[in-house]
């Protein structure tokens, strides 16, 4: 059996469809990302056992875990899942929009626009890590209008949206290369670590503005995802069965460019997660569709997991997360492109 | 029916419509005075078509004679530069999405089935304008999908994956999630494009079938003029964006109207299986000689006034 829906119906002629597997996944990696933020809460110089975390989580630790934990660890553990669920949401959005596995913010340059942001403010402005995420931010948003500006004519279409991003993204990275050339050398070391995507000291100051976001976005999205499913269809299709295309379209667009940017912003680019994590979540359920929610999940326990193993991995000098989801999101490009090559669908 | 009066009396109704979208008509669908173009380039000026309801329509005409674009200017894809689509009395362009799709449904050229859906997912998407967040799958919509399966013979492939089926049975599963919408208008672009001549008669079938026994107003583009002559109840010749002759096939298909709009040296016989007219191109060496000679007009002519009478 093939489909896994179920439908709830009320007497009152309420009713919800419910994909079990699809269900299932999002529980399980859920599970999964909560999971790897104890453990990753647990690692570090002064490790704690997971049921100490656990305990002090609830409120009932010493004093110095306490303060190890709340303060030092967790947020930047939820920043690491808030960044990995927007970069998956994002990623899926971007990808189901353009129909393409390949249509997403890493190869569209949003990540690189952020960094031209981020690099402007830290090199000609020599800015604080607050201004740096606004620059940011800015930085994704001026891109992400951009490419939408470029890719439109009688709506975005798929193809068009990845090749005015590749374009977009070439330039922007030649900007990029400009301003390190011009900067100072502590400016040049600072940039390049901010490029790689890093969770480092990341605070609460970062957790409540991209809380408050998703807060919004996600439901916004979530609301809007029954007509996203059916512009997998096609355009003509989908208007012919009532989807005001155009509008559902602008609306992702926009929520999946300030959910890119604001996660880029709050952790630099971290690459890849957003490629992999729809195409992940998509494999995990075998449904067709977005798979919003399982590739939000995906990317929570992804990032939080590639956190946890850069920091295992190489202890006290730590390695930027973005170092390691960028390997093992680039094998995992590779494997992809591999496979479709022998599918015979590329 | 007469299609002249029909015509007439669009044009005096888009001078007396008022302010209000309101006027009294029969017919559910027809474009009034519309000039249809994609950017700059126009495709048809001043275009007046009534779709008759609870008729087989076909329109036909040349490559790039503005066919389909007209069809998606009827099914409210594109968007008249000048004049307006009327469904029901009103503006298509002005009703709610959803209630539109619940009266017109639309089986366009291109639609791209999304990787690893099944059948039975592919046409339940066509219940979407009867649904809503809290109202997402009745026993309604498994009633209507199911029966849409049956209605085109795709029931035992419900489990089956889309990819994996024949060009013919694809069309069929598509045709079912029109189906599914329950719109008793239905646009069709193309429906047999790409499909071998049995089940291009196949679709066909299906068609008429839906249109005589659950009464559906259905709006087709066809290429192929002897299946249309054979399946409308009405037909809309266009050439260069004007509507060259329309009404029953029987009464306007002749070799002359064919050379009209085609360009084509035809005979127009009676189909022996059906008595519609059939259209018989001219052989080629007939036709090399007609050009030479003078007689090859009067020759036509002969054929249209023996099928005229």
């Amino acid at each position: 059996m093939k489909t896994t829906n179920r439908a709830l119906r009320t007497p009152g002629g309420l009713s919800v469809r419910l994909d079990v597997r699809a269900l299932t996944v999002v529980l399980l990696l859920l599970v999964a990302a909560l999971t790897a933020s104890v453990v990753l809460i647990g690692t570090g110089d002064f490790p704690i056992p997971a049921a100490d975390v656990l305990r002090t989580l609830v409120g009932d630790g010493n004093a110095g875990q306490e303060f190890i934990v709340n303060e030092l660890r967790l947020p930047r553990v939820l920043v690491g899942l808030l960044v990995g669920a927007s970069l998956g949401l994002g990623g899926a959005l971007f990808q189901s929009i353009s129909r393409n596995p390949l249509g997403s913010p890493d190869v569209l340059g949003l990540g690189q626009g952020a960094a031209a942001g981020a690099l402007t403010v830290i090199v000609l402005f020599s800015g604080s890590a607050n201004q740096v995420a606004v620059g940011a931010l800015v930085g994704g948003l001026v891109t992400g209008l951009a490419i939408y500006v470029l890719a439109w004519k009688r709506g975005v279409h798929g193809y068009r949206l990845v090749l005015v991003g590749i374009g977009v993204s070439a330039i922007v990275t030649a900007v990029n290369g400009y301003l390190l050339t011009k900067s100072d050398l502590v400016d040049a070391a600072r940039a390049v670590v901010w490029m790689t995507g890093s969770l480092d000291g990341r605070d609460w100051a970062q957790v409540w503005p991209l809380l408050g976001l998703c807060a919004v976005l996600v439901p916004l999205v979530l609301v809007n995802a029954r007509g996203l499913r059916l512009m997998e269809m096609g355009d003509d299709v989908s208007y012919a069965l009532g989807v005001r295309v155009e509008r559902v379209r602008l609306l992702l667009m926009v929520a999946a460019v300030l959910l890119t940017a604001s996660a880029t912003a709050a952790a630099g680019p971290v690459s890849f997660v957003a490629l992999t994590a729809p195409q992940l979540a998509r494999r995990l359920t075998r449904s067709p569709g977005p798979n919003l929610l399982p590739s939000l999940c995906m990317g929570a326990a992804l990032l939080v997991t590639a956190d946890w193993a850069s920091q295992r991995a190489f202890g006290a000098e730590q390695l930027p997360v973005g170092v390691v989801t960028g390997v093992l999101g680039g094998v995992y490009l590779l494997w992809l492109l591999v496979t479709e090559r022998r599918a015979g669908r590329i | 029916m007469s299609t002249g009066t029909g015509v007439g009396t669009t044009a005096e109704r888009s001078i007396n419509s008022g302010l209000n979208n309101q006027r009294s008509t029969v017919n559910r669908l027809s474009a009034e005075n519309v000039t249809l173009a994609y950017d700059q380039r126009v495709i048809a000026e001043q275009l007046s078509v009534e779709i008759p309801d609870n008729s087989f329509t076909v329109i036909v005409g040349p490559n790039a004679c503005g066919k389909s674009t007209l069809l998606r200017a009827l099914s409210r894809m594109l968007k008249p530069s000048e004049g307006r689509v009327l469904l029901d009395g009103q503006v298509i362009q002005s009703m709610p999405a959803k209630k539109v799709a619940r009266t017109l449904g639309l089986l366009p050229q291109s639609s791209i089935a999304p990787d690893g859906i099944t059948v039975a997912d592919l046409v339940g998407r066509g219940r979407y304008p009867h649904q809503g967040i809290l109202r997402q799958w009745s026993t309604e919509d498994e009633r209507v999908v199911q029966e849409s399966m049956r209605q085109t013979g795709v029931a035992e492939l419900a489990d089956r994956y889309v990819d994996e089926l024949s060009g013919g049975q694809r069309q069929r599963v598509w045709i079912a999630m029109a189906l599914a919408q329950q719109t008793p208008l239905l646009l069709l672009d193309e429906p047999t494009t790409y499909l071998d001549i049995q089940h291009q008669i196949d679709v066909l079938d299906l068609c008429a079938e839906l249109h005589e026994e659950q009464g559906r107003t259905l709006v087709a583009v066809l290429h192929d003029l002897n299946h249309a002559a054979r399946y409308a109840t009405h037909l809309i010749a266009l050439r260069e964006g004007s509507v060259i002759a329309q009404g029953a096939p029987n009464d306007i298909v002749t070799a002359e109207l064919v050379e009209e709009v085609f360009g084509l040296r035809c005979q127009v016989i009676d189909d022996p299986e059906t008595g519609t007219p059939l259209i018989v191109p001219a052989a080629r060496k007939a036709r090399i000689k007609d050009a030479a000679g003078p007689e090859s007009g009067a020759g036509a002519e002969k054929v249209a006034a023996t099928e005229a009478s």
